[in-house]
């Protein structure tokens, strides 16, 4: 079941009441979502991705806008009939019944020509406990099951119905590091056995790059960009998204083009033919660097740190926007550490350069840089 | 460390005598006084030691009524007020408009002067040279025969007990269940919700397994304060509860020290024992189905 975002907007009124104008938590929203594909909702807090999942399920109504289940109109459809399931960040698992009661719960809410029997909901929800891997424990209550399994419960609980669309509300963010890594790869192999198309909320952008067909960055209630997940990585719209995508994150620095050439302090790091000159913003991914003696761009050392397969170089330089430089070589490199400097030669394509104010991303081609030439 | 659990015992020590001298004392000494048979309080002796205290106290007609009206009391108010609290309590939580201030009203008899309680149970319910009271005016004014809620029949008089000690519990539980109400987490609604979970059903097998702590909690708290009912009846009924026929068990144990026919403390600690083992058992029983029923 493709899911269609058209104009999606949700105002909320302000509870000042000298301010009517109110919050706007999502404006505009335009998107497909195609049938079958789990796509994570990503941006920080606040960002209005918890209130676009609540739309597409209906526990809120949007104040314009309209969305469409496959060639339905399910805008003005009750929550209830939108054939939607929903997983809590906090499971919202009933504690007070077991794991099966948990899981049956939406069937027994079936009514007239719908209604099952006892046996059939039984198997449907022995079937969806199955699925999930927590079969074995169907007679326990929430309490006594660990987050990871508990989550698994909710996920069980919210497909038991066949629901034509999953909802994930920050799934993971209650779990712990390991388990994080555990689900996440559950989550996936549950949508792709199922096919159910999925939308997966998340401010973690590790979680939604690694699982994701396509991510939506949220930035303020707009969609700042919509993409597969190397794509944006690759191909940031504007610093906010550069900045939001990867771990470590990118390293930011105050720049300059004069005369189609990009200046950090007074080095000029990489030609920008067709850029005119102005103040920029410049964003190097950590693994955009490369060690070279020549190279045009030098920082002061600060520490190595060896993660097994690659060599993480912390360095400062003046005109960093971010308190450290984070770089990441191939540990086969040997570092100088004697003289305190480090200089190196940058891999254009992981080098984007901003518009100083508004962030947005300023395109050049370049297939030279300076210090290799 | 051996210092350092001194020193707790130390901090203790205050509260461990106050406890000691009002508390364990008195019950120690309620105990001795019951199996003392004949003691006389004049010159502190008795015959000898046995259970014909408690034997005199159940053979007493006088106490025999009193449990009877304290039962009545206690199976008639418990559940109809954490009934209707309840049922207040999910009307306040489901409005938003005037919902301080409904709630200021529903708590208004928390904090209101017995007195002035009194005299409006006084306007309702008492017949004077002037006045039959406005329950009477309203029952003559439908065509029925007015009644003496105050000195005649014995329902008239339980009912008006009963419609007295509902009303004067009920802002303390409407409080505590609609704290219970609001904290009971939003997206378990929301989840049910989704899921197309009719409204009655969200209300049985959600809300009120939720909130059940709270209501087991008002439960027993009712059970052992309508058992230790005293000074309310007194207010409707005065002092002389035994010629009304509206004793209780703590109104027999204090006519029994103070009273008219008093000056026998060895069978006023016998009715208090009688007490205690009543309410002990109650609350077992309350604590063994909560066990069962309550999910927390």
């Amino acid at each position: 079941m493709k899911v269609v975002l058209e104009h999606l907007t949700k105002q909320f009124p302000s509870l000042d009441k000298k301010n009517k104008t109110g919050v706007i938590a999502v404006n505009d929203f335009n998107f497909e979502i195609p049938d079958g594909k789990l796509i994570g909702l990503l941006g920080p807090s606040g960002c209005g991705k918890s209130t676009t999942l609540n739309l597409i399920c209906g526990l809120q109504k949007p104040t314009s806008g309209r969305i469409w289940f496959g060639e339905t109109d399910v805008t003005d459809l009750p929550v209830e009939n939108r054939g939607v399931g929903l997983v809590f960040q906090n499971y919202a698992l009933y504690p007070h019944l077991t794991v099966q009661q948990n899981i049956m719960f939406p069937l027994e809410n079936l009514k007239g020509k719908d209604k099952l029997s006892k046996e059939v909901m039984k198997e449907k929800a022995l079937e969806a406990a199955r699925l999930v891997q927590i079969d074995h424990l169907m007679d326990r209550k929430p309490s006594e099951m660990s987050g990871g399994q508990q989550q698994r419960v909710a996920i069980a609980r919210a497909l038991v119905k066949r629901p034509r669309v999953l909802l994930l509300d920050e799934p993971l963010s209650n779990l712990d590091a390991r388990l994080r890594l555990q689900t996440r790869e559950e989550i996936r192999r549950i949508q792709k056995e199922t096919g159910i198309t999925t939308v997966f909320v998340t401010h973690d952008q590790d979680e939604a790059m690694s699982i994701s067909d396509m991510i939506v960055v949220m930035e303020a209630g707009f969609v700042r960009q919509i993409g597969k997940p190397q794509d944006v990585y690759d191909d940031p719209v504007s610093l906010f998204v550069a900045k939001f995508l990867g771990t470590p994150p990118i390293n930011v620095f105050n720049g300059e083009v004069r005369h189609e050439k990009l200046y950090i302090g007074s080095e000029c790091v990489l030609e920008t033919p067709g850029v005119p000159d102005q103040e920029v913003s410049v964003g190097i991914r950590p693994e955009g660097f490369v060690l070279d003696e020549k190279g045009a761009f030098t920082t002061s050392l600060q520490a190595v740190e060896v993660m097994g397969r690659d060599v993480s170089i912390v360095s400062t330089h003046p005109q960093s926007a971010n308190v450290t430089i984070r770089s990441i070589i191939s540990s086969d490199h040997k570092i100088d550490t004697a003289s305190g400097k480090v200089r190196f030669s940058l891999k254009p394509h992981k080098v984007f350069i901003f518009h100083k104010e508004t962030g947005d991303r300023i395109p050049f081609t370049c297939h030279t840089e300076p210090g290799l030439a | 460390m051996e210092q350092k659990s001194m020193k707790g015992w130390l901090y203790l020590l205050p509260a461990l005598i106050f406890l000691g001298v009002f508390m364990v004392y008195p019950l120690a000494d309620v105990f001795v006084y019951s199996i003392e048979e004949g003691y006389n309080s004049a010159s502190q002796t008795y015959y000898g030691v046995g259970g014909y205290n408690f034997s005199y106290v159940l053979h007493d007609p006088y106490f025999l009524q009193a449990i009877k009206n304290t039962f009545l009391l206690v199976v008639i108010t418990v559940p109809i007020s954490t009934g209707i609290a309840l049922l207040i309590s999910l009307g306040l939580t489901s409005i938003t408009k005037f919902r301080d201030f409904f709630q200021t009203v529903f708590f208004l008899p928390y904090v209101t002067n017995t007195l002035a309680i009194g005299l409006v149970f006084m306007i309702l319910f008492k017949k004077t040279p002037y006045s039959d009271g406005m329950v009477n005016m309203l029952i003559s004014a439908v065509g029925g025969s007015t009644i003496d809620f105050i000195d005649g029949p014995y329902w008239a008089k339980m009912f008006v007990l009963c419609f007295y000690t509902i009303w004067i519990v009920m802002p303390f539980k409407i409080l505590i269940l609609t704290s219970a109400l609001v904290s009971v987490n939003q997206d378990y609604y929301n989840a049910a919700r989704v899921d197309g979970t009719s409204k009655s059903r969200i209300f049985w097998k959600i809300t009120l397994p939720m909130i059940s702590p709270s209501i087991f909690y008002l439960i027993i708290t009712g059970f052992i304060g309508a058992f230790k009912a005293y000074s309310d009846v007194v207010a409707l009924f005065s002092t002389d509860l035994n010629a009304a026929g509206m004793n209780t068990i703590v109104g027999y144990v204090y006519d029994m020290l103070y009273g008219n026919s008093g000056g026998y403390p060895s069978y006023a600690s016998a009715a208090a024992l009688i007490l205690f083992v009543i309410v002990l058992t109650i609350t077992c029983i309350n604590m063994l189905v909560r066990r069962k029923h309550v999910y927390i």
